[in-house]
């Protein structure tokens, strides 16, 4: 109990808390993250409809407008789209969809940057021109390019109707290949400087081997600018999912993220149904431009430079 | 007391490649270089003494010590332990018995480790502990052993003093029971009242545990202090050994007779002293002949062309240098 | 004694953080006269290199000088705008760091950064300057200083980097001179080269030259007095055969037993138990007392200041009368 309450004390009392609790955009940024998180989790929960039941969607209730505007209802907060759905509800869905998608490709993109990065830079050689050649190679195309390169593979060589099935995958797979570069970089550098400190030289002489000094030793101490990237790197992922989607070749429209919503949308931008696109947008614009301000903040808490 | 050779360096050397990349060296028609960081360094540490190195920076007293742990690969000669190679295959048990302990007690400790973890780390790579328990009671013993109390073991590194890390480095390099230590300027980044301490628990321990060091420092008063014998490096190359008492009182080799000249002496306050003219030339291009020869007084024409080999003089000393070897320098 | 160059009067160096304001330096006073070395001894985090920023006005922000006066040649410094400080610091006080490669500009040429120094601060043309860095180069010992100044920082070894620092830091002929650890980073050979060298410019320029460093071998070499220091304050100033033949304060008594030194032979070394307390967390009353072998009462609550103790001045209850 007493332990517990101390950990709770020092947590409270360590910088990185202090240096949130001074800062009010970022305990603006958070709560934001935190509704925009707990929205898309719990979207089956808290959700007013379900968008994806066809017998509770009607087709007559499409293109509701907001409940305040004139021919609003107010089961429908935010009006409907084009099939009826409810606006909220198939943001909420969409978020889930976004947000899975994101974490799940920085998780991946970091597993593999790190784990390239930190053979680069440990190993050395060879092995370490190796990779930053290829990771040269990547740099020079566009993120999404390589995004799409994956995606348009996988339509090729899959069926179609497997390829909707796995169409999620495929897009992780496809973000999380595009940018693991950064990660790699950075780790490499952190690893150049960390194996070269004598606590490794330490380890060396000890007797343990080179694969439990990298992991018991180096990673933990190159695992800092990784959260910062990894944090600023959600955001981007869910931009890049959001634009393959509005282009069409991201997640199927049956399971629609926010930006197939943006896109289907857009179609009605110009005949005045304009809620249909620019409420799944500003959802986007909330969510991407708080994860990042939290980056923001992690990053400057965590630089000792700049404190 | 004869003792026997616990460690012996036959004709050791290292070479360090110091090229461009190979891109520049195409282009601009650079050939590969090389730095000899030690050249065909001899010398013997026997049973329960202290060995000390000294020299300036870059003379390579630091890369000996990386090249006995085997931090380095040699790239000539042997390194025999307990009368056993080194290099062979079959060597990897003895390196349990030999441990290291390093210059900065800040960088030296892994930030994220708890100092138990830290201390446990070799006894737990060479599987020295048969259960938990056995393990917790040996890292309090050490603990104990180095001066700190068995609970600071609970504690991370930046919780502690310069010395008081320096201590725990001491610990972990003891865990894995160790009859040889090389200690690499392992007080130089402490202050002196802290630096007191850690030479005389270094000393302590090594009565109470038989421990066989060899001890790396550029500070002349503090290896006056631990040495029994001194062996001074210049260039890559060991240029003078002799018992401590015998090296600081009568030392032979000019460049010896400088360094203990340039120690800032306490007593002279107030009086000035003839400084000591040039610097060390750069490694790269070590100058033929005798490498000390630009800075020598004493230097003539066969030391400026033959390199002068390490030769015993009466009294059991090693000087390389012909002005001594033919005479020209008398005894102090 | 005559009239002091620079004067420092009661200064306290705070840095406020959240876990409360950390005292680094408390309470400080001491004075150079002209053509004086006084050295600054200390272990590290007592305060001495804080006391030289702070003196040439470079205290890294969130510092800040909270109480007492520096005077330069009578006239009050501490206050002065950044600018002012600008134009004081290179002109009437020169200072030289620990490592002499982050003090040059590695894209110029030594005259280049030289003759700009001298232009900026003396009434003089190019050429006339040109000769000038010429004149100064050959003055800190460097051969061929003609050649030689036509040469980038990385031309120059580490101990003749430092010389062309100690001669940037003389341009302008600076009444006082800042020292901080200026052969720290050098070979024992060349450290003796380089307080040669600061020394003679204190007796030929009659400059007032402050050595901060924590080597007493170079303070008994270089200095004229000493001030001691610890956990922030003044142990002990006076003499510096004084100070190490004859110390009064416990502290400075137990540091100069725990030098080990030539001729003295294997045994153990006196020590000083325990580690200067953190800034966070210095003891009422004298900061040496939980080290302190001679502590009674008074040093528990009560704190000393400078007082006159044998032939220098202690901060120790032990002089009280």
């Amino acid at each position: 109990m007493s332990a517990a309450a101390g950990r709770l004390r020092r947590a409270w009392d360590h910088d990185l808390a202090w240096s949130f609790r001074r800062s009010p955009v970022v305990i603006v940024a958070a709560l934001l993250t935190l509704v925009c998180v707990c929205g898309a989790v719990f979207a089956p929960w808290l959700a007013p409809h379900n968008p994806f039941d066809s017998g509770t969607v009607n087709l007559t209730d499409g293109f509701t407008p907001p409940a305040w505007s004139q021919g609003g209802k107010s089961r429908f907060l935010l009006g409907t789209d084009d099939q009826g759905r409810d606006l909220l509800s198939t943001i909420m869905y969409g978020s889930r969809i976004s947000l899975a998608v994101g974490v799940a490709s920085v998780l991946f993109s970091m597993v593999l940057g790190v784990t390239l990065g930190l053979i680069s830079g440990y190993v050395g050689g060879k092995v370490d021109a190796f990779i930053m050649r290829v990771a040269d190679i990547q740099l020079s195309f566009p993120p999404i390019l390589i995004a799409l390169l994956i995606d348009g593979v996988a339509r090729i060589v899959l069926p179609r109707e497997a390829h909707d099935q796995i169409a999620i995958y495929v897009l992780i797979l496809a973000i999380g290949v595009s940018s693991w570069v950064q990660y790699a970089r950075t780790v490499r550098g952190s690893t150049l400087v960390e194996r070269n400190k004598e606590y490794v030289q330490a380890a060396r002489v000890i007797g343990r081997s080179q694969a439990s000094i990298m992991l018991s030793h180096v990673l933990p101490n190159v695992m800092g600018p990784v959260l910062v990237i990894a944090t600023i790197h959600i955001a981007t992922a869910i931009i890049t999912e959001a634009t393959l989607s509005f282009l069409g070749v991201g997640v199927p429209a049956t399971q629609p993220s926010l930006g197939t919503l943006i896109r289907v949308g857009n179609d009605f931008l110009l005949s005045g149904e304009w809620w249909i696109t620019v409420f799944p947008g500003a959802a986007l614009i909330v969510l991407v431009l708080s994860v990042n301000l939290l980056g923001d903040w992690l990053r400057d808490a965590l630089n000792p430079k700049l404190r | 007391m004869p003792a026997e050779t616990l460690l012996e360096l036959v004709d050791v050397g290292r070479e360090f490649d110091v090229s461009r990349p190979w891109l520049n060296r195409v282009l601009e028609g650079e050939p590969r270089r090389s730095l000899q960081a030690v050249d065909g360094v001899s010398f013997s540490i026997r049973r329960g003494e202290t060995l000390a190195l000294v020299g300036e920076s870059g003379c390579g007293k630091s890369t000996v010590a990386r090249l006995i742990v085997g931090l380095y690969t040699l790239s000539r000669g042997r390194i025999l332990f307990d009368g056993a190679d080194l290099a062979d295959p079959g060597s990897a048990p003895l390196r349990r018995r030999m441990q290291m302990i390093f210059q900065d007690p800040y960088a030296s400790l892994n930030p994220r480790w708890r100092v138990r973890d830290i201390v446990a780390e070799p006894i737990v790579a060479h599987g020295l502990a048969p259960d938990a328990k056995a393990l917790a009671a040996r890292v309090a013993e050490l603990l104990t052993q180095v001066g700190l109390a068995p609970e600071d073991g609970e504690r991370f590194p930046h919780e502690f003093s310069g010395g008081q890390r320096q201590r725990v480095s001491i610990a972990r390099a003891l865990s894995s029971n160790p009859e040889f230590l090389v200690c690499d300027e392992p007080t130089s980044a402490l202050d002196v009242s802290v630096q007191a301490q850690i030479l005389n628990l270094m000393k302590d321990l090594q009565q109470r545990l038989g421990l066989t060091y060899l001890f790396i420092s550029h500070n002349l008063a503090v290896v006056a202090h631990v040495a029994t014998r001194v062996g001074v490096m210049y260039l890559g190359r060991l240029v003078e050994v002799a018992d401590a008492k015998t090296l600081f009182e009568r030392p032979r080799h000019p460049y010896t007779r400088m360094l203990i000249d340039a120690i800032p002496d306490l007593e002279m306050s107030g009086k000035s002293r003839t400084p000591v003219a040039g610097e060390v030339p750069s490694p790269l291009t070590p100058p033929p002949g005798c490498a000390f020869n630009p800075r020598c007084p004493h230097a003539n024409e066969r030391c400026r062309t033959e390199r002068p080999v390490p030769l015993e003089l009466p009294g059991g000393r090693i000087a390389a240098c012909h002005a001594v070897q033919e005479g020209r320098i008398g005894d102090l | 004694m005559t009239e002091s160059l620079l004067s420092v009067r009661n200064l306290r160096v705070e840095f406020p953080t959240r876990r409360g304001t950390l005292v680094a330096v408390d309470d400080l006073s001491f004075d150079i006269a002209p053509g004086e070395v006084l050295g600054v001894v200390g272990e590290s985090g007592a305060g001495k290199s804080l006391t030289g920023m702070a003196i040439i006005g470079l205290l890294e922000p969130p510092g800040r000088i909270a109480a007492g006066e520096i005077r330069l040649e009578g006239e009050r410094i501490d206050n002065l705008s950044p600018e002012a400080m600008r134009r004081i610091r290179g002109k009437r006080i020169g200072a030289i760091f620990q490592d002499p490669l982050t003090s040059l500009n590695p894209l110029f040429t030594i005259g280049e950064q030289l003759v700009e120094t001298i232009l900026v601060h003396l009434d003089l043309n190019e050429a006339q300057a040109r000769d000038r860095a010429v004149e100064l180069l050959a003055e800190v010992g460097i051969p061929a200083p003609e050649i030689r100044i036509d040469n980038y920082p990385h031309h120059f070894s580490g101990g003749m980097r430092q010389r062309v620092v100690i001669a940037l830091a003389l341009c302008a002929r600076p009444r006082l001179i800042v020292a901080d650890e200026p052969t720290t980073a050098l070979d024992v050979s060349i450290q003796a080269q380089i307080i040669e060298l600061l020394r003679k410019l204190a007796r030929e320029n009659g400059a007032a030259v402050m050595l901060i460093t924590h080597d007493m071998g170079v303070i008994a070499e270089t200095a004229d007095r000493v001030a001691v220091m610890y956990a922030g304050r003044l142990a002990e100033i006076g003499p510096v055969k004084d100070v190490i033949h004859a110390p009064q304060h416990p502290y400075t008594s137990g540091l100069m037993r725990s030098i080990p030194k030539l001729g003295e032979g294997r045994e153990t070394l006196a020590q000083i138990d325990g580690a200067m307390p953190r800034l966070n967390a210095i003891p009422p009353g004298c900061a040496f007392n939980p080290r302190c072998l001679k502590r009674f009462d008074r040093c528990m609550h009560d704190r000393p200041s400078p007082m006159p103790a044998g032939a220098t001045e202690a901060a120790c209850w032990l002089y009280a009368r």
